[in-house]
């Protein structure tokens, strides 16, 4: 039984039981949770994931959002792209206002889910205070973070995820000249609920791990890679592939954290069985982005990739 | 009601909130709010109030939990002071804009730097402009009252209340107050409903980004834009001076206390010379007005009780007859003057009399105010008949500076 299309190799029978209930395009709900239409650019990664995402989590969800292309893409007042419940809040309180929800829903006794959903800026720079804050309190929320790797919104500008070398407008000619946060080793040295990582080029794993998220008490945190054709500097048409890429490559690792243990996700995993992953210069290549990467910094970056998978075989 | 109970301002606050049944709390520790805190949560850990406690790890984060309860539909508290006040700024523009009717004490202290844990009125008054309702309590008893008045005034208007008393000269000073029974509270004050309060069943997106031009929706009803939105703000808050009245007019009904929501005149009514000041400033004055009187100078104090939105008229009224109005005040808008003198006199101008106004500022950073030398400036200001420049006049004068 292979759902997903995808050449998983779990040993553990009830793990294969729950995998063969996991979601195919043959059985994902037929059921719409946005509006047709909206303000994303056309090939927008986030807009792929915002629309399976709705479909896992379901109707009993309140959104809190921060400014970010999310933002605009729900919707400008008086009319709205989804059809969900959402709390636009301050860029730096997401978490925060998801915990206020999240008090008022106990208070009332339903179990809403609250999903913060916000984007590597609100997440990473300005949200991780109070974002810490949350986790450290054990809230009860889903908070997924939507990298595109910049600040889209305001202009492509670098965040505290933008990989070191890449050109935005903040860091135009030689590109950022610092490494980028690994956001979510941050966030599991809190020793959350759930963590995973996700790609806006496999939406169904992204689908089977929020259903997942679902039914864990405490904070579930989802990174999601979000490829931005306009930030990225590259086709609309590219979208899927790059983040496909990405992770191929080795560079975007699909993964989980439960009980403090990391378990690589189908795709991911697939890779450990292999002896060499695709050059990252693949990747790059696709985007404008890396234009000022220099071939030694290529080296460096795919000897870094190299290192960590040598790692993971060691591990897994 | 219950008997007089002996407690500090801040103890007075927990009470009230208590009361009010606010069920959502979130509070950061500033001196010298810290002990509403602290009290806080003490009653909801020991089981004598039912609501959720949120130890935020910032006032940022305290201000956005209650603007996500309130969101919710479910009634939330906090407390502050100082930079406290400060670091929620945004998040208190936030709550104006998107109409939530959260109740805040503000327990004032002078703003870093350099650092002072001490009383003044800066704070609040560095936020006049945020669209919260500023009201000002004089003493333990007006901070129970205030609390309890401001959820309800909240909870009509949809714009949030900050209930301002002074840092120590209230919040660490015993005295006596009462407390209503809790039924007299919940025959005043009913369950908080929110009718935009999110929900799954009715999904309403709320605060999404809104354009300058008012436009149609799904349904082809035109919405307003920013600014329409703006102003419906400002006009209820004007309303808010009359359902402010209304509320301690039902107040004074089940609790039997109040008869001075606006403003709070002492034997103002013959007086030539009178005082306006704001919280526990004008029940010192009190004293002074009762010695000058003595002396034969006809003498009153003015307290203001709510200073956003501005009684603009009633005071101007109030100080028709008066032929000097010495305005004192622990707040100022830097380069100018007293915010608070600012205000009363473009509230006099409209008006056919137009009393000599004199502008001190006193006690910034916790600076004594002695009583003796608000007797003296009084005294001098009264007896004196030395012409001053228009210019001179309206310049502040600084009360015990120590230079
Ligand atoms: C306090 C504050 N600072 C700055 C901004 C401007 N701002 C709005 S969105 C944004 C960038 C958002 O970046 P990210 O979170 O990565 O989301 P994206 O736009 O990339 O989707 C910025 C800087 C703001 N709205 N509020
Ligand atoms: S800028 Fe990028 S993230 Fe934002 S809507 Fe466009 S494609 Fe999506
Ligand atoms: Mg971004």
């Amino acid at each position: 039984m292979n759902p997903g299309g995808l050449d998983y190799n779990y040993e553990d029978w009830t793990t294969i039981m729950n995998m063969t209930a996991k979601t195919s395009v043959l059985n994902l709900t037929q059921e719409e949770f946005i509006y047709p239409g909206n303000r994303a650019c056309s090939g927008c990664g986030l807009s792929i994931l915002y629309r399976i995402g709705l479909k896992a989590l379901g109707r009993d969800c309140i959104f809190v959002v921060p400014p970010s292309c999310l933002t605009v893409m729900q919707g400008l007042f008086p009319i709205a792209a989804t059809q969900m419940p959402v709390l636009n809040c301050t860029f730096a309180s997401t978490a925060a206002i998801a915990t206020g929800v999240r008090a008022a829903m106990k208070r009332l006794g339903r179990d809403t889910q609250v999903v913060a959903w916000a984007g590597d800026g609100g997440t990473s720079d300005i949200g991780i205070q109070a974002l810490s804050g949350a986790l450290e309190r054990v809230e009860d929320i889903i908070y997924i973070c939507y990298d595109n790797e910049a600040y889209m919104n305001t202009g492509v500008q670098r965040s505290g995820t933008t990989p070191q070398g890449t050109l935005t407008t903040t860091t135009p000619l030689s590109g950022k000249a610092e490494a980028s946060k690994n956001i979510p080793a941050i966030i599991a040295a809190h020793n959350p609920a759930y963590l995973a990582t996700c790609s806006a080029s496999y939406p169904l794993d992204f689908h089977d791990k929020l259903l997942k998220a679902k039914e864990i008490k405490g904070l579930k945190y989802l990174h999601i890679q979000t490829p931005c054709p306009p930030g990225w500097g590259c086709e609309e048409r590219m979208t899927v592939e790059i983040g496909r890429t990405a992770v191929e490559t080795g560079l975007f690792d699909l993964y989980e954290i439960e009980d403090g243990q990391m378990k690589l996700s189908g795709p991911s995993q697939k890779l450990l069985g292999k002896t060499s992953l695709r050059p990252v210069r693949e990747y790059l290549e696709m985007q404008v982005r890396f234009k000022a990467l220099s071939d030694e910094q290529i080296n460096v970056m795919q000897a870094e990739i190299d290192q960590k998978w040598a790692g993971y075989r060691d591990t897994f | 009601m219950s008997d007089a109970i002996i407690e500090s301002g801040n103890v007075a606050a927990a009470m009230a909130v208590q009361l009010a049944r606010a069920e959502v709390i979130a509070a950061y520790p500033i001196t010298p709010q810290t002990p509403v805190t602290e009290k806080l949560s003490e009653l909801i850990t020991s089981g004598e109030m039912d609501a959720e406690y949120v130890a935020v790890e910032s006032e940022h984060s305290a201000m956005a939990v209650c603007i996500g309860a309130a969101s919710a539909g479910v009634r939330p508290f906090t407390a502050t002071s100082s930079n406290g006040l400060l670091y929620m700024s945004e998040q208190l523009h936030w709550a104006a804009g998107a109409r939530l009717p959260i109740v805040m004490c503000v327990v004032n202290r002078g703003i870093g730097a350099p650092w002072s844990v001490w009383n003044d009125h800066q704070d609040a008054i560095s936020q006049r402009d945020a669209g919260w309702i500023q009201i000002f309590a004089k003493d333990h008893q007006e901070i129970v009252d205030s609390t309890l008045k401001a959820f309800r005034l909240a909870e009509l208007t949809h714009i949030p209340v900050m209930v301002n008393y002074d840092g120590y000269y209230l919040s660490h000073t015993y005295m006596p107050f009462e407390t209503p029974e809790p039924e007299q509270v919940d025959a005043f004050l009913p369950t908080f409903e929110y009718k935009h309060a999110l929900n799954p069943e009715r999904p309403e997106s709320l605060n999404t980004v809104t354009l300058p031009d008012a436009r149609r929706d799904v349904k082809s009803i035109q919405r307003g834009g920013y600014m329409d939105l703006r102003h419906n703000l400002h006009e209820e808050m004007r309303l808010a001076i009359k359902v402010w009245q209304e509320i301690d007019q039902e107040f004074q009904k089940v609790c039997g206390r109040g008869g001075a929501p606006i403003i709070d005149p002492y034997r103002c009514d013959d007086a030539d010379f009178v005082v306006v000041a704001m919280g526990s400033l004008a029940n010192q004055f009190r004293d002074v007005v009762d010695r000058l009187r003595d002396d034969g100078l006809k003498v009153g104090v003015l307290a203001l009780q709510i200073y956003r939105p501005f009684p603009n008229s009633i005071i101007a009224e109030a100080l028709q007859s008066a032929k000097h109005v010495m305005v004192y005040e622990k707040g100022l808008s830097y380069g100018y003057q007293g915010a608070l003198y600012g205000d009363i006199k473009s509230a006099l101008y409209p008006y056919p009399s137009r009393p000599c106004l004199h502008n001190f500022i006193v006690g910034l950073g916790g600076r004594g105010i002695p009583t003796e030398s608000l007797f003296q400036t009084v005294k001098t200001a009264c007896v004196q008949d030395e012409q001053m420049s228009p210019a001179q006049a309206d310049e502040p004068r600084w009360i015990g500076l120590q230079l």
